[in-house]
């Protein structure tokens, strides 16, 4: 069989039919085992909670923007920044990205769906269950001690603030159920991810011929197990000390808040990596199709995202250069930090070079792309200036590092996600998403962004440190402030036109047919939306770009391919 | 950070301007290219339709970008290296200053070993001259949670944690106050658990520990009022948590009270010390400071007038 069968067998019978009674829709989602399917809930999950998380962050810059405000209590502001990081990190980042692999893993290695279709399903109903119970203490549950107070030890719950002696009640026991509960899911789903990646691609597609977007998920996956894994660890040890009376992190009879702070960041810094692999896999489709050219340097991509993903799991400890490890810990991880900087810096040339000599086609996708790339620079730069500890000594725990992780959290990973909602949005849907809606979505939200997390550096080396709900006029922060809140309101408004055009293109968006933007991936090559069964007969691919072959028959990439 | 005062701090703006022009350059070159190329690729209204030419790769280019970078990850890594053994890794000094530093929810107690004074929230350091070096070294830990202790223009911070003890040193060489606050996220009050650190001249320096060293003045000739205070100080809760020294106050969980008045400020340093901020603050330490440690202790108003007065005498 050749590469053209996958055209041929398009399969016309329409799927999607819409105006069922709404209870079995209902019953089909609850009960669902599609691939497609979950990961669409976790998507729109995750959109949920993305506008919680905004909404807690927009509170929170009302509380900052004059000094001595008193818009929330204190107790109520270290809610607001506890829940922000809690439900951004495990209730936003990893859903949405989960949700994405979900949908496109199969679709582009050409299967049918996942290895494990229903751990797929109890994974995603485990993670939703854990976000709802993180709110839930919100609510609190009646009769019990503490009830309606939500979790305020931070997101990364230093210990021994999270002992029951500085955290009465309830609501620290939330938080670490939440987490818990959403790392169980998290690593169902990565096995998940890792399996159908090694074991149900189609004929043909070797490893060195998978699209770059899996290559980034199953390394992205097979690092959830390493990084997630003791933080789900930590939460039952942390919930131990709690109950029963062990030590582990129990500063008073012995036990060692530093042990803590290894657990979390073990966690902590792979996560990074775990939420930036994806973006960078959406960039890694996104960019060619518009530039109209192949990747640059295939072999070095992925080895540098090999690279990346082992070299992330030895650089937590610069999140704790302040711990007093003493000078050679220190200088190990300044090493292994700045190390990092290296295979991430070959994937900007790399897109770089991909870019040269293309012709762009400056497309909604494309532009967010490119934000991303300038974005993501910037963060890596900052990056590097933390991984120098004494740089760190000054400005840890300060609003630069939350201007540095905000750069890459908001800059480079939400914006490249917006990249991809614009452009896999017309193969889940069928319909494409406004082009003059979305030119407003990105320049309302990439204006607010810098108007935001630029000038956030600036009070960080003014000597401004995060978590405080509030200072004092004579700072000099207080203008800086004002701007960074005033930005917020420009993302809000640019993320509220986002929401308007999903919801309007479903209904009003223009037919897209399966392959609007003339791409070369398997996913392009079946029908918008895609069939249960994704592919009619099994695809064959002889290249990387399968659809490009059967585009270009004179000069197909088999060829030039080593 | 960039108006450094101490040989700590001022090797980390060394480091810090060297570091931020490398990723300026670095910011520069890119992002320049990626302009440039944004612009010169774009595709024109009077392109052909055919598909621009399929580069996969090339080594020579893809290895200069892999060893350019780590060449210059290697020179930041030994600038950095220098530094960090430059303030963790050198000998302490014989004459250093020692002074203990205790973390609390959310204020800072100061013991000062060597000179037998204890004291809260202002740290009184001597400075030091370039040509007589007198360090400053502070022994750190927690009673509670952990906490920072972040003074940007003397040193970068060091957390302090319970159950194990931190070291950092500074050596301001001009007199001053320098304002800091803790930088690591503690519980509810947080964000007023401030720093004021006083560099004072030798001089400066003997005669405030000369003063620190007294015991709590007993004694108030014709001061009623100040006298029935200590009065109602010694009877009430308050002595289970402060201490006055040479009295029967020994309480260790709030903040040494012997020489409140030589202070300028109140719970931990948002509030200046004046009586009327110190009476309220004695009725109703939430009101001024919400999640406080301290409770109100319902005192009636002429309580409340006389222990001002008498705390207002403890210089």
């Amino acid at each position: 069989m050749t590469t053209t069968s996958v055209m041929e067998a398009i399969d016309e019978t329409p799927t999607a039919e819409r105006g069922r009674p709404p209870l079995n829709v209902i019953y089909e989602w609850l009960t669902t085992v599609d691939h497609k399917k979950i990961g669409l809930m976790y998507i729109m999950y995750a959109l949920v909670f993305l506008l919680i998380g905004g909404v807690e962050a927009m509170l929170m810059r009302i509380q900052l923007a004059v000094p001595n405000n008193h818009f929330v209590s204190p107790q109520v502001f270290n809610q607001l920044f506890t829940m922000h990081g809690t439900t951004m990190v495990f209730f936003v980042g990893m859903p949405i990205l989960f949700g994405f692999g979900n949908y496109l893993v199969p679709l582009m290695i050409g299967a049918r769906d996942m290895a494990f279709p229903r751990l797929n399903a109890f994974s995603f109903w485990i993670s939703a269950f854990a976000g709802v119970l993180l709110y839930y203490s919100y609510i609190g549950a009646s009769g019990l001690y503490a009830a309606g107070s939500a979790p305020d030890v931070g997101w990364f719950a230093y210990a021994p603030l999270t002992a029951k002696v500085f955290s009465p009640g309830h609501s620290t026991d939330y938080w670490t159920l939440a987490v818990f509960l959403s790392g169980v899911g998290s690593i169902g789903t990565a096995l998940n991810i890792v399996t159908t990646t090694l074991c149900m691609r189609c004929k043909g597609m070797k490893l060195s011929r998978m699209p770059l977007l899996v290559w980034l998920y199953l390394v992205m996956s097979s690092m959830v197990f390493v990084a997630v894994s003791p933080l789900t660890a930590a939460q039952i040890m942390l919930t131990l000390d709690r109950y029963i009376g062990s030590h582990f992190f129990d500063t008073q009879a012995g036990g060692s808040a530093v042990l803590w702070m290894h657990f979390f960041w073990i966690f902590g810094h792979p996560e990074v990596y775990i939420l930036v692999l994806p973006a960078f896999a959406f960039v890694n489709e996104i960019i060619p199709v518009f530039s109209r050219k192949a990747i640059f340097g295939y072999p070095a991509m992925v080895a540098a995202t090999v690279g990346i993903g082992f070299i992330s799991m030895s650089v937590w400890a610069h999140h704790m250069f302040t711990v007093g490890l003493g000078a050679a810990g220190n200088t190990f991880f300044v090493f292994a930090t700045m190390v990092i900087s290296v295979p991430t810096g070959i994937k900007i040339f790399n897109w770089l070079a991909t870019i040269w000599g293309g012709k762009i086609i400056f497309a909604t996708p494309m532009i967010f792309c490119i934000a991303f790339l300038f974005q993501f620079l910037i963060a890596g730069l900052t990056g590097i200036m933390l991984a120098a500890a004494p740089f760190t000594w000054q400005l840890g725990n300060s609003y630069f590092v939350v201007a540095h992780f905000h750069y890459v959290l908001v800059g480079a990973i939400v914006v490249a996600l917006f990249g991809a909602f614009y452009y896999w949005y017309p193969k889940v849907t069928g319909r494409m998403m406004d082009e003059r809606l979305g030119k407003w979505h990105f320049w309302l939200f990439i204006i607010g962004f810098h108007l935001t997390f630029d000038f956030m550096h600036v009070p960080g080396l003014l000597g401004m440190p995060r978590r405080i709900y509030t200072y004092e006029a004579g700072r000099g922060w207080g203008t800086l402030n004002l701007i960074v809140g005033i930005g917020a309101i420009f993302q809000a408004a640019g993320v509220l036109c986002f929401v308007y055009n999903l919801v309007w293109a479903y209904y009003k968006g223009k037919e897209a047919g399966h392959d609007p933007w003339d791409a070369w991936t398997l996913e392009w090559s079946t029908q918008s939306p895609p069939p249960a069964y994704n592919f009619a007969i099994e695809p064959t691919v002889n290249s990387r770009r399968p659809l490009w072959d059967l585009k270009h028959p004179e000069d197909t990439d088999s060829e030039y391919e080593r | 950070m960039f108006s450094p005062a101490a040989t700590p701090a001022r090797s980390i703006v060394g480091l810090s301007v060297l570091v931020l022009w490398v990723t300026l350059g670095i910011f520069l070159l890119v992002g320049g290219l990626l302009l440039y190329a944004l612009i010169r690729f774009r595709h024109r209204p009077s392109d052909d339709e055919h598909e621009p030419p399929q580069i996969y790769g090339s080594d020579q280019i893809e290895l200069s970008w892999t060893v350019i970078p780590i060449l210059i990850v290697v020179m930041l890594f030994l600038t950095t290296t220098r530094v960090i053994l430059g303030t963790e890794a050198i000998p302490k000094p014989g004459n250093a200053m020692d002074i203990t530093v205790i973390g609390h929810q959310f204020w800072w107690e100061y013991r000062y070993p060597k000179l037998g004074v204890v004291t809260a929230n202002e740290l009184h350091i001597p400075v030091s001259d370039p040509n007589t070096p007198l360090p400053t070294y502070l022994t750190m830990s927690s009673a509670d949670v952990a906490h920072s202790f972040w003074v940007p223009r003397l040193a970068g911070k060091m957390d302090v944690i319970p159950n194990r003890v931190n070291t950092m040193w500074m050596d301001p060489q001009q007199p001053g106050l320098y304002l800091g606050q803790c930088a690591q996220y503690c519980g509810t009050q947080h964000a007023k658990m401030l720093l004021r650190v006083y560099a004072q001249s030798p001089q400066d320096f003997a005669a405030w520990v000369e003063q620190q060293k007294q015991p709590g003045r007993q004694e108030f000739p014709g001061n009623a009022a100040a006298t029935e205070g200590q009065t109602v100080f010694m009877h009430n809760a308050c002595i289970n948590c402060h201490t006055v020294a040479g009295t029967a106050a020994t309480g260790r969980f709030g903040p040494d009270l012997t020489h409140l008045a030589s202070r300028d400020t109140i719970a931990s340093g948002p509030i200046q010390n004046t009586p009327e901020n110190l009476r309220k603050w004695i009725d109703d330490p939430n009101s001024m400071k919400p999640g406080s440690l301290m409770p109100a202790m319902h005192l009636n108003d002429h309580d409340l007038d006389v222990i001002t007065a008498y705390l207002s005498q403890l210089q």
